[in-house]
C-alpha cells in the first residue's frame, strides 16, 4: 500500500477489508493508549512511558501474522504488539506503573514482559526458538528491537547463533531513525540494516514500516520459513518515532520540525484511511464509530487499573526464589514490621 | 571431581530429556578440562551444543530455553569470560522471576570453572562468586571436591531457580574421593561441618577448604581444636549453622582465595558479630586474596592463601 492508499494486487497479502479494518481498529486503538498513557504520565498517575506514535502498522502488522502459540519477545515500546496479540487491557495500563504483576502469566503466556536492557532480548528469544527447534514443536520467536540496538554485541550474538543453528526466528527491527538522539547514520555505515543478515548467512528484508499491509506480509512470510525450518529472518522496518524518544525526553533539542513534518504526512493509519477512501468505504460516521469505541476501551481500561491496590510490602520478596531462604524470611519480617510500625505511628498522628 | 561431574551430568541427562547442554567446545571435545568428555556421543548434539564463541550468547540463549520448558546447563569455559555474559546473569537470570511475577522461573545451572593455584593464564583464576552473589535472585553453588559436586549438581539441575555452579579447577584432579555410583543429592543452601572443633570456626569454600583442613591438623599439634565449616552454598547463605558453630567456639576466621574488600568474608563477619556478638572473644579475622587483581602465575603463590597464613591467622585469634 502505498502513501496513497492504494495497495498493488500483485503484493497483496490476501487480507480481506473486513480484516483491514481490523488492523485499522487495532492501530487506532494503540494510538488512543498511547496518547492516554502520555497524559497520564504528564499527570504523574504512571511512571515513564516510551511512546509508539507512529510506529502503529509496525506493530500491529507483525503482531497480527503470529500465531497464538508463537513467542514475542519485546523490547520496550511494543504495546502495540501486546495490543494485537489481545493482552489484557488494564495490565497494559498496570504495567506502566511499575507493578509486575501486570506480567504475570500462566503456562500458556507466550508473550515476555518488556526489555529494557537494549538488544538483550533478542538472545533470549534465539534460546526460546531453539528450545522449540530441540522439542520439535511449530512454535516460532519474535524478537522487537530498534535501530540502535543493532550496534549491541548481544544483536549480533543472536543473529549468529540463529543463522548457525537454523533457528525458528523473526528478527523484527523497528528502524525509527532515531535511537534517543542518536541518528540512524551513526549507528552503523552500512546502507541498510537490512544487509547485515548477508553476514550471519540468514534472509534479510527491508520493508516500508508505515505500511500494514506490507509489515503483515513480511512477517507472515518470515514466520513461515521458520516454521518450515528455513531459519531466521531479519526485517528492517523503516518507520519514524513521531514522539519523543520517552517522556523524559524532549526530542525537540536534536531534530527539527523539517524533519518530523514529512514523517506526520505519512502517519501509518491515514494511510489505511486513505485507502478505505480510495475504495469507497470509508465513512465519517465509520470513523466516528471506531474512534468512539477505542475511547471507550481504553478509558475503562484506565478506570479499572486505577482501582488496583497497589502491591503491598510482602509483594517485595515474592518471586525471587521458589521458596524464600531463611535470611530473606527475616529480611522480610523486618519490613513488615516497620511498615506497621509507622502506620501506627501515622494512625495517631506522629511523625514518622 | 571431573568424574564426578561428569557422572552427574550423565545421570541427569539419560534421566530428564529437558537437560541440554551448552557451551564452547563442550561437545566434540568433551571440554577443555574433560567434564563433557563423552556426552555428545551418548546423547547427540542437540543436547550437548558445541555453541559459536559468545558467553553472553551462551547464557543469554540459556535463559529463553529456560523460559521454554529445557533445563539447560551452560558452561563457561573459564572464570574470567563470565564477565563477558553478566549483563545477562545479572539483568536477566537474577530477575526474570521476579520480572514476570514467577510466571518464568528459570530452571537453569551455569558452570564455570573457578579459582587459582594452577599456572593459568591472566582471566583463568577468577573468584567471581562476590559478585553473582550481590547480584541477587541466584544461587551460588561451590563444591570442595568430588562427592559434593556430585551430589550438589545433581540438586542445582533440579532447583526451579537459577544456579551459578563454580567449579574449583584445583579440585578438578588433585586429589580422590570416593564416590558412589548411584544417584544422591546434597541440599542447596546448607552448609557442611567438615571438620568438628571446639576451639575456633573456620568458615570457608571451595578450593581452600582442604587448605584449611591441612590448617587444623597443624594447629592440633598446637592443641588447637578446629571447627571447619564448608558453605557449599555461598547464596544463600546458611547463616544459622555459621552462627551455631561460632557461639560454640567464640572465635572466628574465615578464608577464601577471593579478594578480601568487597568479599563474602566481610558479610560473613558483619552476619556473626550481629548475631553473636557477646559469644566472641576475639577479632573475627579473614584470610583472603589480597586486594589485587590475581597477578599473573609467576606471582600467584603470594597471593594465594596457605596452609602458612591460614594457621597464623588461628594463632591470632586464638591469642586474643
Ligand atoms: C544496554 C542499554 N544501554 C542504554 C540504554 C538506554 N536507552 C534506552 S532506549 C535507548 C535507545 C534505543 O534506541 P533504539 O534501539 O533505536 O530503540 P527506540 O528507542 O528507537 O525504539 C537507550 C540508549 C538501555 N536501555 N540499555
Ligand atoms: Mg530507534
Amino acid at each position: 500500500m502505498n502513501e496513497e492508499g492504494e495497495v498493488d494486487d500483485s503484493l497483496h497479502p490476501g487480507l480481506s477489508e473486513d480484516k483491514i479494518k481490523e488492523l485499522y481498529h487495532l492501530m487506532m486503538l494503540a494510538r488512543e493508549f498511547d496518547e492516554k498513557l502520555f497524559k497520564m504520565q504528564r499527570s504523574g498517575k504512571i511512571g515513564t512511558y516510551a511512546s509508539l506514535k507512529g510506529q502503529e502498522a509496525c506493530e500491529i502488522g507483525s503482531g497480527y501474522a503470529l500465531e497464538e502459540h508463537d513467542w514475542v519477545v519485546p523490547s520496550f515500546r511494543e504495546m502495540g504488539v501486546f495490543i494485537t496479540r489481545g493482552a489484557d487491557r488494564v495490565k497494559l495500563v498496570q504495567g506502566w506503573m511499575g507493578d509486575t504483576r501486570a506480567f504475570q502469566g500462566d503456562e500458556n503466556t507466550r508473550d515476555l514482559p518488556i526489555a529494557i536492557p537494549i538488544a538483550s532480548q533478542a538472545l533470549h528469544a534465539a534460546g526460546i526458538a531453539w528450545a522449540s527447534k530441540i522439542k520439535g514443536e511449530k512454535s516460532c520467536a519474535i524478537t522487537y528491537f530498534g535501530d540502535g540496538a543493532t550496534s549491541e554485541g548481544d544483536f549480533h550474538e543472536a543473529l549468529n547463533f540463529a543463522g548457525v543453528f537454523k533457528l525458528p526466528i523473526v528478527f523484527f527491527c523497528q528502524n525509527n531513525q532515531w535511537a534517543i538522539s542518536t541518528p540512524r547514520k551513526v549507528q552503523t555505515a552500512s546502507e541498510t540494516i537490512a544487509q547485515k543478515a548477508i553476514s550471519y548467512g540468514i534472509k534479510g528484508v527491508q520493508i516500508d514500516g508505515n505500511d500494514v499491509l506490507a509489515v503483515y506480509k513480511a512477517t507472515k512470510e518470515a514466520l513461515e520459513r521458520a516454521r518450515n525450518g528455513e531459519g531466521p529472518t531479519l526485517i528492517e522496518a523503516i518507520t519514524f518515532r513521531l514522539g519523543d524518544h520517552t517522556t523524559s525526553d524532549d526530542a525537540s533539542k536534536y531534530r527539527s520540525e523539517e524533519e518530523v513534518s514529512p514523517w506526520v504526512q505519512k502517519d501509518p493509519i491515514q494511510r489505511v484511511v486513505k485507502h478505505f477512501q480510495k475504495i469507497g468505504t470509508w465513512s465519517d460516521e465509520y470513523g466516528a464509530k471506531v474512534k468512539g469505541e477505542v475511547e471507550k476501551e481504553v478509558e475503562e481500561a484506565v478506570e479499572k487499573a486505577m482501582q488496583i491496590p497497589p502491591p503491598g510490602p510482602e509483594d517485595v520478596f515474592k518471586y525471587i526464589f521458589k521458596t524464600l531462604p531463611k535470611d530473606l524470611e527475616e529480611e522480610q519480617k523486618e519490613l513488615l514490621e516497620e511498615v506497621n510500625e509507622k502506620k501506627s505511628l501515622q494512625d495517631k498522628g506522629d511523625a514518622v | 571431581m571431573v568424574a564426578a561431574i561428569n557422572q552427574a551430568l550423565k545421570q541427569e541427562m539419560s534421566k530428564d530429556k529437558s537437560v541440554v547442554l551448552l557451551g564452547e567446545d563442550v561437545g566434540v571435545d568433551g571440554g577443555v578440562f574433560r567434564v563433557t568428555d563423552g556426552l555428545i556421543k551418548e546423547f547427540g548434539a542437540e543436547r550437548v551444543i558445541d555453541t559459536p564463541l559468545a558467553e553472553a550468547g551462551i547464557v543469554g540463549a540459556s535463559i529463553g530455553m529456560a523460559v521454554n520448558g529445557l533445563k539447560p546447563v551452560p558452561e563457561i569455559q573459564f572464570d574470567g569470560f563470565t564477565y563477558q555474559a553478566f549483563h545477562h546473569i545479572k539483568q536477566h537470570m537474577a530477575r526474570f522471576s521476579q520480572r514476570s511475577s514467577g510466571t518464568f522461573h528459570l530452571p537453569m545451572v551455569l558452570r564455570a570453572p573457578c579459582g587459582g593455584g594452577v599456572r593459568a593464564l591472566e582471566h583463568h583464576s577468577e573468584s567471581p562468586e562476590a559478585f553473582f552473589v550481590h547480584s541477587q535472585g541466584i544461587k551460588v553453588v561451590m563444591p570442595s571436591g568430588p562427592y559434593d559436586a556430585k551430589g550438589l549438581l545433581l540438586s542445582a539441575i533440579r532447583d526451579p531457580d537459577p544456579v551459578i555452579f563454580l567449579e574449583p579447577k584445583k579440585c578438578y584432579r588433585s586429589f580422590k574421593e570416593e564416590v558412589p555410583e548411584e544417584e544422591y543429592t546434597i541440599p542447596l543452601g546448607e552448609a557442611n561441618i567438615k571438620r568438628e572443633g571446639k576451639d575456633v570456626t573456620i568458615v570457608t569454600w571451595g578450593a581452600m577448604t582442604r587448605v584449611c583442613l591441612e590448617a587444623a591438623e597443624k594447629l592440633k599439634e598446637e592443641n588447637v581444636d578446629v571447627e571447619i565449616i564448608d558453605l557449599r552454598t555461598i547464596w544463600p547463605l546458611d547463616t544459622e549453622k555459621v552462627i551455631e558453630s561460632v557461639k560454640k567456639t567464640g572465635r572466628a576466621v574465615i578464608v577464601h582465595e577471593a579478594t578480601r574488600a568487597g568479599g563474602m568474608g566481610g558479610e560473613i563477619a558483619a552476619r556473626i558479630q550481629e548475631k553473636c556478638l557477646y559469644n566472641i572473644e576475639a577479632p573475627i579475622l579473614r584470610v583472603t586474596g589480597f586486594d589485587v587483581p590475581y597477578p599473573q602465575f609467576a606471582l600467584e603463590d603470594y597471593f594465594m592463601p596457605d596452609v602458612f597464613r591460614v594457621v597464623k591467622y588461628v594463632r591470632r585469634v586464638m591469642s586474643n
